[in-house]
């Protein structure tokens, strides 16, 4: 039976939830209106649209809770007849990442984004009853704008479709397929399942996070926006900071969980690729957190006014324009992972283009309002050194922007009819680096000097309490050079300028945390992303190749090599099953191909389990014993990640320690074939990175020779595959594997000994007679690449008969790094997270302090605004 | 001149630097007939192009070859560009997962010395769950 109802609910909702902001921001609009003009309108007349106002939005949150709830319900639920749950989720998919495949699809993730948006409405409308009419009005328009993206309405007559909704039906995206001739009421069995590379803990939280990043922009961009509107040029700062800050801290905080996600999954082989997706979430984050420092200082300085203004509305238009990059398809081939085009192209291209016009418009229309500074500011000042900082951060952004656009460029050529063929440069990471590490250098070495003039440390004429900082940082800098051996010259100005700006930071820091510790955010956040530079740069710029392939096959291969001083890339080593190889300092075996069980912990051995064809589970060989514990019996099934397979691969130290690192393969149509995924040897100082670069497909049967039949004697030597191979021995068995011998029946094991290189392996073939009939139990090696089998025993010659065939052996081609002091990334991003944390309570206390301050006397003078206790 | 201006002054003639370098560093899409006179005339220049692998008449690879056993950072693959030339492709790197069933490859590298040196090999894949979609993926062949 095909559920209509839910998915009808869910789009009359989307519907509901479109008109209902519609609604609210022309409502708030006019009670906007109406304060700003007392001439024209009452005040009743402002407190009735807005009270009208507030209850049409509450609708529209009301309306979207139910679509969120409707479609996780159809996900929830399994109802695969809805293109949404068939495309996104599946019945294997454990309960955790249901929620995942909520977000996986675009009409998902503007779902997510619209809702993050209704919880933050409501949050503005019970914190700050003064700025309601104005901030929501921007709101909602938001709000109308994102809702109309999932909308889902073809206009008739038109042929004009708006938006996309998730709660079509299977049939209704693909009508033509096949099977609905037969049955129009089919409905699939299963669903296609979450692309098993998100399945992972992080891509449950990135996505929230990065949305609610996107979110939390709207709401300085509407005080902005309010403020130019109802002529509060300066007093829109106060509310909005906190919330700036808040959304710097959130938004970062998801990109460095998709660069951590990308470090630990994908195999880049690093957290950060420089891909098209990333620069678009990166460059509104260093705009907004320039727009911070110059809404701190707005308040005194014209010009931070002016640019404050500027930068807040330009971080809001930069999550659009980012939003149309990632989705309208245009990066077309220059990205890995941005969204195909859904046809809403042209719907945000209206979206980023009314935004554009309106706030840049209204700030054009109020800019004669806005105060000029009387006298020039001093050089020695802090609104000149945060000012600075703040222009660089932009430098940094536009930079970023201005490559990442490229494939813009060539459709906007290709809009005016030519044909412009530019495409990103081929050394990304380089082209990006030459103009980062130097804007970075100067944003961090601003972040130390700036809080000296900031807390007054320094001034004019007195600038030698930065004589001290300046001596410890050379002194430290000096000593972590020689002992790291950093030599190149960019580096050594990243370091020394990332060491002063934690010296310097932690010098204000100890002075202030004395007295109120309240005030320590910001030195705090700068000591982090002082502190994430100096992991980025050595992780990054030190990371050590350790798989230096030296095992010398390859001077057999001509002048290739043998050119370059035989220095070409030799990255990747081939390890062969069983069969150690020297990697660097160590010595490595891959041992064996395993799988991961759902409700067991690790990883057990392939071998160990038979796995249901299509299916997410798997059938028991043998007990399952894992940690002396016994799981499962010989024959139970079991549920497994079928996509899944680890590479059992040991390491040898030096000193004789052996660890294990388990890299991933993951058999994955969604990304085309097959995709690893890295182990990481975690130390305090390093992380070892490996990866298998190549691998044959792990439920690949083997493709055997044509059988050879070798004749032979007891102790006769022979030649396998080039090997040597002895029959040792025939004797009599009881026990065959996977055979029941009864009384009666008989079974013979031939015992052949081959040696490799290092190595003997013995193969011991069974030759049974059951029911007096002869059963022949081969022996694989999938280190040799042989199978035997026992064919025939020949009583009158004594002799024996083996059929032999041959596969190519087992091997995996891998990948391993080194990235060194990677750890002092992670902890500067929690110091940055903790110093966010204290500057955003900070600010929020003192925007509640002055709330109550302004409500307090006017609360019984004016009409009763609600006076809200906190 | 007023401070603020020198300072605007700095920050356009920045912005003018980025843009001028990022025009620079752009790489461009080419056939295999222009990277042949490009390295004729001594461009160093990495440039894309974008092609097909070669196929004999029953849809087989021809032209390819990866040996892992003997050295797995070799492989060579001979493409055909949208002008029908060929052009045979060196790539110092294991060979990306899934190469044989990509329907479109994206090389970004240089001709030296007869043989086009692939850096990076972008790939389309024909998408299983997605009908007439392609999935791309990116290698790299490292040292960056």
């Amino acid at each position: 039976m095909i559920h209509s109802t839910i998915g009808s609910a869910g789009h009359l909702l989307i519907i509901i939830a479109f008109v209902t902001a519609l609604v609210a921001t022309f409502a708030y609009f006019k009670s906007g209106i109406a304060r700003g003009a007392l001439a024209g309108g009452t005040v009743e007349e402002t407190l009735t649209w807005k009270k009208f106002a507030r209850i049409v939005f509450y609708i529209h949150v009301a309306a979207v809770i139910g679509i969120v709830f409707s479609l996780y319900w159809i996900i929830g639920n399994h109802y695969f007849e809805y293109h949404y749950a068939w495309k996104n989720s599946s019945l294997s998919l454990p309960t955790g990442y249901t929620i995942s495949s909520f977000w996986q699809d675009q009409e998902g993730s503007f779902l997510l984004w619209i809702f993050w948006n209704t919880i933050l409405g409501c949050v503005l409308i019970f914190t700050n009853r003064s700025w309601e009419a104005p901030v929501m009005t921007v709101f909602a328009l938001v709000q109308a704008f994102l809702t109309s993206m999932i909308l889902g309405v073809v206009i008739p007559g038109l042929d004009l479709k708006i938006g996309s909704t998730p709660f079509l039906l299977l049939k209704e995206v693909m009508p033509d397929l096949p099977v609905y001739k037969m049955d129009p009421n089919f409905i699939p069995k299963d669903g296609n399942g979450l692309n098993p590379l998100l399945q992972n803990y992080w891509m449950v939280i990135h996505p929230p996070t990065l949305f609610l990043g996107f979110a939390t922009t709207l709401i300085p961009f509407s005080f902005a926006i309010a403020g130019l509107w109802t002529k509060r040029i300066q007093e829109w700062i106060r509310p909005a900071l906190p919330w700036a800050l808040f959304s710097s801290m959130v938004l970062g905080v998801g990109i460095l969980m998709g660069a951590y996600w990308a470090y630990e999954t994908l195999n880049f082989g690093s957290y950060w690729n420089w891909d098209p997706v990333e620069n678009s979430s990166i460059v509104p984050w260093l705009v907004l957190v320039a727009a911070v420092h110059t809404m701190i200082i707005g308040r005194r300085n014209a010009t931070a006014l002016k640019t404050a203004f500027i930068l807040t509305i330009a971080t809001f238009i930069l999550i659009l324009y980012s939003t149309f990059m990632t989705r309208s398809g245009v990066l077309g081939n220059a990205s890995v992972h941005s969204f195909t085009d859904l046809g809403l192209s042209g719907q945000l291209l209206i979206y980023l283009g009314t935004f554009t016009v309106v706030a840049i418009g209204l700030l054009v229309y109020r800019w004669k309002m806005l105060p000029t500074d009387e006298e020039e500011v001093s050089t020695y000042s802090q609104e000149f050194w945060i000012f600075i900082g703040a222009t660089v951060l932009c430098l940094s952004g536009f930079q970023i922007l201005a490559t990442t656009s490229i494939p813009v460029y060539n459709k906007i050529a290709e809009a005016f009819g030519t044909v412009l063929n530019m495409a990103l440069p081929a050394d990304q990471v380089g082209h990006y680096n030459k103009f980062q590490l130097w804007f970075f250098s100067l944003i961090i070495v601003l972040t130390g000097i700036g809080q000296f003039f900031w807390w007054k440390r320094v001034g004019k004429g007195n600038l030698q309490a930065l004589y001290n900082p300046l001596l410890i940082t050379l002194l430290i800098s000096a000593a972590v050079i020689t002992f790291k051996g950093v030599k190149d010259i960019q580096y050594i100005v990243l370091l020394t300028t990332s060491i002063f700006a934690i010296v310097a930071n932690g010098t204000i820091l100890l002075n202030i945390i004395r007295g109120n510790y309240n005030l320590s955010g910001g030195a705090i956040t700068h000591i982090g992303v002082a502190l994430m530079l100096v992991g980025i740069l050595f992780s990054s710029a030190y990371t050590k190749v350790v798989s230096i392939n030296n095992s010398g096959l390859m001077i057999s291969r001509s002048e290739e090599f043998t050119n370059n001083d035989n220095k070409e890339n030799k990255e990747n080593i081939t390890l062969w099953l069983n069969k150690p190889e020297k990697m660097g300092d160590y010595m490595l075996t891959w041992r064996d191909v395993r799988v991961e069980p759902r409700h067991i912990p690790g990883y057990i051995p392939k071998s160990w389990v038979d796995i249901v064809e299509g299916d997410f589970h798997a059938v028991a060989l043998r007990d399952i014993v894992v940690n002396n514990q016994k799981y499962n019996s010989k024959g139970d099934t079991i549920e497994i990640f079928p996509e899944n397979f680890y590479y059992e691969i040991d390491y040898r130290e030096p000193s004789g320690k052996i660890f294990t690192l388990f890299p991933r393969v993951q058999l994955n149509p969604r990304m085309g074939g097959i995709v690893s995924s890295p182990d990481i040897q975690r130390k305090v100082d390093k992380d070892l990175y490996t990866y298998v670069s190549m691998v044959t497909n792990p439920n690949a049967e083997p493709v055997w020779s044509q059988t050879e039949n070798f004749t032979v004697n007891l102790r006769d030597t022979f030649f396998v595959n080039d090997y040597v191979a002895i029959l040792d021995n025939v004797v009599r068995t009881d026990d065959v594997e996977g055979v029941k011998l009864n009384e009666g029946d008989a079974a013979v094991k031939a015992i052949i000994r081959i040696l490799d290189n290092d190595k003997e392996f013995v193969i011991t073939p069974s030759f049974v007679i059951r029911d007096r009939m002869v059963a022949r139990k081969p022996e694989v090696s999938n280190e040799l690449g042989m199978r035997i089998q026992f064919q025939e025993i020949n009583p009158q010659t004594g002799k024996f008969t083996f059929g032999v065939n041959t596969t190519q052996r087992d091997f995996i081609v891998m990948k391993a790094t080194e990235k060194p002091l990677i750890n002092i990334l992670w902890l500067g991003t929690f110091v940055l997270v903790i110093g966010f944390i204290l500057a955003t309570v900070r600010r929020f206390k003192e925007f509640i302090k002055m709330r109550n301050k302004e409500n307090q006397p006017t609360g019984q003078a004016k009409v009763k605004p609600k006076v809200q206790t906190v | 001149m007023k401070k603020i201006q020198i300072f605007g002054l700095v920050i356009i003639a920045v912005a003018i630097g980025i843009i001028v370098s990022t025009a620079g560093d752009a790489s461009t899409y080419v056939d295999f007939t222009k990277a042949k006179e490009m390295a004729q005339d001594g461009d160093n220049e990495s440039i894309h192009v974008v092609g097909k692998l070669k196929k004999d008449g029953m849809g087989q690879i021809v032209d390819m070859k990866y040996q892992p056993e003997i050295d797995p950072n070799y492989f060579v693959f001979t493409l055909v560009d949208n002008n029908n030339v060929e052009q045979q492709v060196i790539y110092r790197n294991s060979k990306p997962q899934d190469f044989d069933k990509s329907e479109q490859v994206v090389v970004v590298g240089k001709i030296k010395d007869g043989t086009f040196s692939a850096e990076k090999i972008l790939m389309k894949c024909p998408s299983k769950y997605e009908n007439g979609k392609m999935e791309t993926t990116e290698h790299t062949a490292a040292k960056s």
